[in-house]
């Protein structure tokens, strides 16, 4: 028997805006993440992202749109480990024939804008705290001025009070014009978007545009 | 682009120096093994091929038969039955000889300058230097006329030389004392090596002529040496020489030989097939050690790479093409085994040096081949182990490969 994970969900996402995809786990919300994100392509129907048609690209060009049009916040950070904060940032523009000094400068660029200590531009991936590494996530994510920033579940690693930090830091990307999907199950965390799109059962069950309540940001 | 691959090569294998040294250890140890054996294997070789060769060139060797006194066998070489006649009839009538060489030989005590020593003199001519290899080092060998008027002469072995007045002293014009008679030192040989049963070092030759009124006091010679003139020519010259002994012995059985002659190629040809024995064991050996390396190198791969399933997966999901992610791996994997190839070359020569250095009387020889083997080998597992699983973890879709345990 197939099973469909997703099935005649359609929607769009207007540049500048900041979304949240909630679902319980097995809603199919990852799978919509997964097809967002130009990590896998849906058996049937279009995906458009920046005028791209996505769902008929070969894996190389998967991977150039990706690199190009897409930076992605995971909830497990994957940061390169025993590796400097600053190659981790660069990491996507490994081949990109950008001159060294070029890269850097704007590694550290992403990383001030996403509100890293400029101290610890040096230190090995697994020596930084949670939020540390999420900061370095999302200055990974900026690097190649990105279309959209996908964040799939960003703070179910972290503790309340760092959550609050890393959300603070995508509401204040967002404000700055970039366009920001967030994948959660998590009511508070979905709750700093202007958008809530509600999956269930591989459908959209709801899409509602949110005032944020600020449950993380002390006002 | 490629300035980007190796820098990601390099900090790859640099970020974990633990994992990267102990991947370059197996591998250094796989090859090192390998040529370390095969040198000591090819040493042995040598060294017996070249102890042989020490004996003489195209020898054959005239021995007096066995003596029977009454029925009883004396055993071989008991029989006073060669004669300096005998040397000279073969020199004389026999084609294709290069050189003839009748020896006496005995046991004696020697004295020089209060030092004394035992060792074997051998009373012979000229001819021994050509039929049994001997160069003289300094001094000369005895003249025809020393001969002819058998002088108290004698030249030294370095080993004998050494016992009696010293490493690498000048015994010219020195006097050795045995019997009570004193000869004079007029030369020293050239070492040829060799240790055991005949150290062919610690040895005094003098003229045959003084040996047989000096010391054996009879006119009967212990052997003669015959050297042939070519290889191909062996075969016939002993037969040629057998046939003129048993005439001149009078003899017409030839089962009754009072003599019997052993030739060089059956000495070399047993000794062929010993160290024959010898490299198939070592090559299997050798081998053992190639494959066990091998595994090890294979091990050490395949749990490097599938270990960093979840990096591959990354690397793909910000972008990085398919092909850079492959050609890493297979740069990091060719990098570990020339690093760890280099080394274990270096080690495996070191090691040779080595035993050659410590144990007497084995000279190792490092070949090309086994280098070449071990290191293709070695090489040739650690970059398919290395590559493959990387290029399967790289086919994966990112997603799948970062949700890899």
């Amino acid at each position: 028997m197939k099973t469909n994970a997703l099935n005649g969900v359609s929607f769009g996402i207007k540049k500048g805006e900041f979304v949240s995809i909630i679902g319980p786990s097995g809603s199919g919300k990852s799978t919509l993440m997964h097809i967002l994100g130009a990590l896998d392509t849906p058996t049937t129907g279009q995906y458009f992202l920046d005028g791209f048609e996505v769902s008929k690209l070969n894996d190389d060009e998967l991977s150039d749109l990706r690199r190009n049009k897409i930076g992605f916040v995971f909830q497990s950070f994957n940061l390169l480990p025993r590796t400097t904060v600053l190659r981790n940032v660069m990491l996507p523009l490994l081949y990109s024939g950008m001159p060294h000094p070029e890269r850097e400068e704007k590694a550290k660029a992403c990383l001030r804008y996403a509100g890293m200590e400029e101290s610890k531009f040096g230190n090995l991936s697994n020596q930084l705290s949670g939020g540390q590494m999420q900061r370095v996530a999302i200055a990974r994510a900026l690097i190649n001025d990105p279309a959209i920033i996908l964040a799939d579940e960003p703070t179910g690693n972290l503790d309340t009070k760092t959550s609050a930090t890393v959300m603070r830091a995508f509401q204040e990307l967002n404000q700055k014009g970039h366009t920001i999907i967030l994948i959660t199950h998590e009511m508070d965390v979905a709750d700093c978007a202007n958008r809530i799109i509600y999956v269930r059962d591989g459908v959209i069950e709801k899409d509602v545009l949110n005032k944020p309540q600020d449950h993380f940001l002390p006002q | 682009m490629i300035v980007d691959l190796l820098k990601e090569t390099v900090w790859s294998l640099a970020g974990n120096k633990v994992r990267s040294g102990l991947t370059i250890l197996g591998i250094v140890i796989g090859i090192a093994s390998v040529i370390t054996m095969v040198a000591i294997g090819q040493g042995a070789k040598n060294s017996v091929e070249s102890s042989i060769e020490s004996i003489g060139s195209n020898l054959i060797m005239i021995n007096p038969g066995a003596q029977r006194v009454g029925g009883i066998n004396q055993g071989g070489g008991s029989s006073q039955t060669l004669t300096v006649e005998d040397a000279t009839a073969i020199k004389d009538e026999i084609m294709n000889v290069k050189a003839v060489a009748p020896s006496v030989t005995k046991r004696s005590q020697l004295t020089a300058k209060g030092k004394n020593t035992n060792t074997q003199i051998i009373g012979t001519n000229a001819d021994y230097l050509i039929a049994r290899n001997v160069t003289i080092d300094t001094g000369s060998f005895f003249s025809e006329q020393q001969m002819k008027s058998s002088a108290k002469v004698a030249v030294l072995g370095p080993a004998t030389r050494d016992d009696l007045f010293g490493e690498n002293a000048n015994p010219i014009g020195q006097t050795i004392r045995t019997n009570n008679m004193d000869f004079q030192v007029i030369g020293v040989t050239a070492s040829k090596g060799g240790s055991g049963f005949s150290n062919q070092d610690d040895i005094v030759y003098v003229p045959l002529t003084s040996a047989q009124h000096y010391l054996s006091g009879s006119i009967y010679v212990n052997n003669i040496s015959v050297a042939a003139e070519d290889q191909t020519l062996m075969a016939s010259v002993q037969d040629q020489i057998f046939e003129l002994l048993l005439k001149r012995h009078k003899i017409n059985d030839p089962t009754q030989a009072d003599f019997s002659l052993m030739n060089q190629n059956d000495i070399i040809a047993t000794a062929t097939s010993i160290t024959g024995t010898f490299t198939i064991l070592l090559s299997s050996i050798a081998g053992i050690s190639l494959l066990v390396g091998g595994i090890g190198i294979m091990n050490m791969m395949l749990t490097t790479v599938t270990e960093r399933t979840r990096e591959i997966g990354l690397r793909k999901a910000v972008g990085v093409r398919k092909i850079y992610i492959n050609l890493q791996f297979l740069a990091e994997a060719v990098l570990l085994t020339f690093l760890g190839g280099a080394m274990g070359v270096l080690l495996g020569w070191g090691a040779s040096m080595l035993v050659s250095k410590f144990v007497s009387g084995l000279t190792t020889s490092v070949s090309m081949s086994a280098v070449l083997l071990a290191f293709g080998v070695s090489a040739g597992v650690g970059i398919i182990f290395g590559f493959y699983p990387a290029r399967r973890a790289a086919n994966l879709s990112p997603i799948e490969a970062l949700r890899y345990e």
